[in-house]
C-alpha cells in the first residue's frame, strides 16, 4: 500500500499518497489551470513547472480564482 | 473629437467600471454589465472550491478577452494581505492593472491609508499599475500620486452605503490638484449620483450595489450608464455661473 500524507488544501486537510506531483493532483481534481493562481507554502507556484513538484506532507496549497466583487 | 477614458495608456470609450458581487447569480450579472456598456469589471480574488467541480467560473459567464478584469483587494486589511491578493491576481492570466483596497475598519470599511499608501509604493515598483480605492482627501491622493498610483478612487461614501457623494468640495479640491484619472469608488445610491461624480469632473465612476441591489438591476445598469453620459457632457459643456438673483429668459424690450 502507498504511503500517505497530510497536506491542507485551501485550508482544508487532506490525505493524499505521497509522492503526488502538483501536476497530477490538480489534473484528478479537475481544476482549470488557465483561470487559477496556485501558491505552495506561501510562494507563487509558476505553473509551467508543476510537473518538476512532487507534494510532501503539511504542504499548504492554496488555489484561487476570480469570482464577482466590488 | 473622441473623449475616451484613458487608464495606465489603455483607452476606454466607457467611463463607467462595474463591480460583479452581490448579483443574485452570475447570469444576472453578466447581461446588468452588457447593458451597462462597461468595459473594466471589478473582480474578487477567492479559494476555488475544489470538492465542486461543477461551480460555474465568472469567466465562463464575463469573458476576460472582452471585458477588462480589475483584480480587487476586497476583504484585505492589511498591505501584506493585499499584495499576497494581487499577485496571485496576476498569477492567473498576467493583469497587471489591479485595483488595491486596505480597509482599517469591518464596520465602515474606510479604507487604512497607511497600508494603502504602502501598498500603491510597493506594487508600483513591482509593475503592477494600481487604481487606488482611497478616502476623499486631497493630501493623501498627493501623496498617493507621488509614489506612482495609476489613479485615484476617493470614496463617495462608505462602500455599500448608497448615500452618495458626501464632500464635493474634497472631490473638487483633488481633480483640480491631479491630471490622473479620477474614478469615484464607492457609495454612490442612484444613477444621478454618477452624474453629480461626472460633473465635478471626474473620469470615471465604479458602482456595484447601486446597480446589483436594485430592484430591476438590468433597467439601473442603463440609468447608470446614461447618467454618466450625461454627467460628462455637462462637465465638458461648461455650467453658467450661478447666480444669487434672478435673470429673465425672456428679454424686457417690447413687453406689451
Amino acid at each position: 500500500m502507498k504511503k500517505k500524507i497530510k497536506i491542507k488544501i485551501n485550508g482544508k486537510l487532506k490525505i493524499i499518497d505521497d509522492k503526488t506531483k502538483l501536476s497530477v493532483f490538480l489534473e484528478n481534481h479537475k481544476v482549470p489551470l488557465s483561470k487559477v493562481a496556485i501558491e505552495l507554502n506561501r510562494k507563487i507556484v509558476d505553473k509551467k513547472k508543476l510537473m518538476q513538484i512532487f507534494l510532501k506532507t503539511n504542504d499548504k496549497l492554496e488555489i484561487v480564482h476570480f469570482i464577482g466583487g466590488g | 473629437m473622441q473623449d475616451k477614458l484613458i487608464i495606465a495608456k489603455t483607452k476606454f470609450n466607457s467611463r463607467l467600471i462595474v463591480g460583479t458581487g452581490k448579483y443574485r447569480n452570475m447570469l444576472e450579472c453578466a447581461k446588468a454589465i452588457k447593458i451597462s456598456g462597461a468595459e473594466i469589471v471589478t473582480v474578487a480574488v477567492r479559494r476555488v472550491n475544489i470538492s465542486d467541480k461543477k461551480k460555474p467560473l465568472l469567466m465562463d459567464f464575463i469573458d476576460p478577452k472582452k471585458i477588462t478584469y480589475l483584480p480587487n483587494t476586497a476583504g484585505c486589511f492589511n498591505s501584506h494581505e493585499a499584495l499576497r491578493t494581487l499577485r496571485l491576481a496576476r498569477e492567473i492570466g498576467g493583469w497587471k492593472l489591479v485595483k488595491l483596497e486596505v480597509l482599517g475598519d469591518k464596520k465602515n470599511l474606510f479604507p487604512e491609508m497607511i497600508e494603502t499608501l504602502n501598498s500603491t509604493e510597493v506594487l508600483t515598483k513591482e509593475g503592477f499599475k494600481v487604481m487606488v480605492y482611497c478616502n476623499d482627501d486631497p493630501l493623501m491622493a498627493k501623496r498617493l500620486e507621488n509614489v506612482g498610483a495609476a489613479a485615484i478612487m476617493p470614496l463617495a461614501a462608505p462602500i455599500g452605503s448608497g448615500l452618495g457623494i458626501l464632500n464635493k468640495v474634497n472631490i473638487k479640491i483633488i481633480r483640480n490638484q491631479t491630471k490622473l484619472p479620477l474614478i469615484i469608488d464607492a457609495g454612490l445610491g442612484q444613477a444621478s449620483d454618477a452624474t453629480i461624480a461626472m460633473e465635478l469632473g471626474c473620469d470615471g465612476v465604479l458602482v456595484n450595489t447601486a446597480i446589483a441591489k436594485a430592484k430591476k438591476p438590468f433597467e439601473m445598469a442603463k440609468a447608470f450608464k446614461n447618467a454618466v453620459i450625461a454627467g460628462r457632457q455637462s462637465f465638458l459643456s461648461g455650467r453658467i455661473e450661478k447666480k444669487l438673483m434672478g435673470i429673465p429668459s425672456s428679454p424686457n424690450k417690447g413687453i406689451i
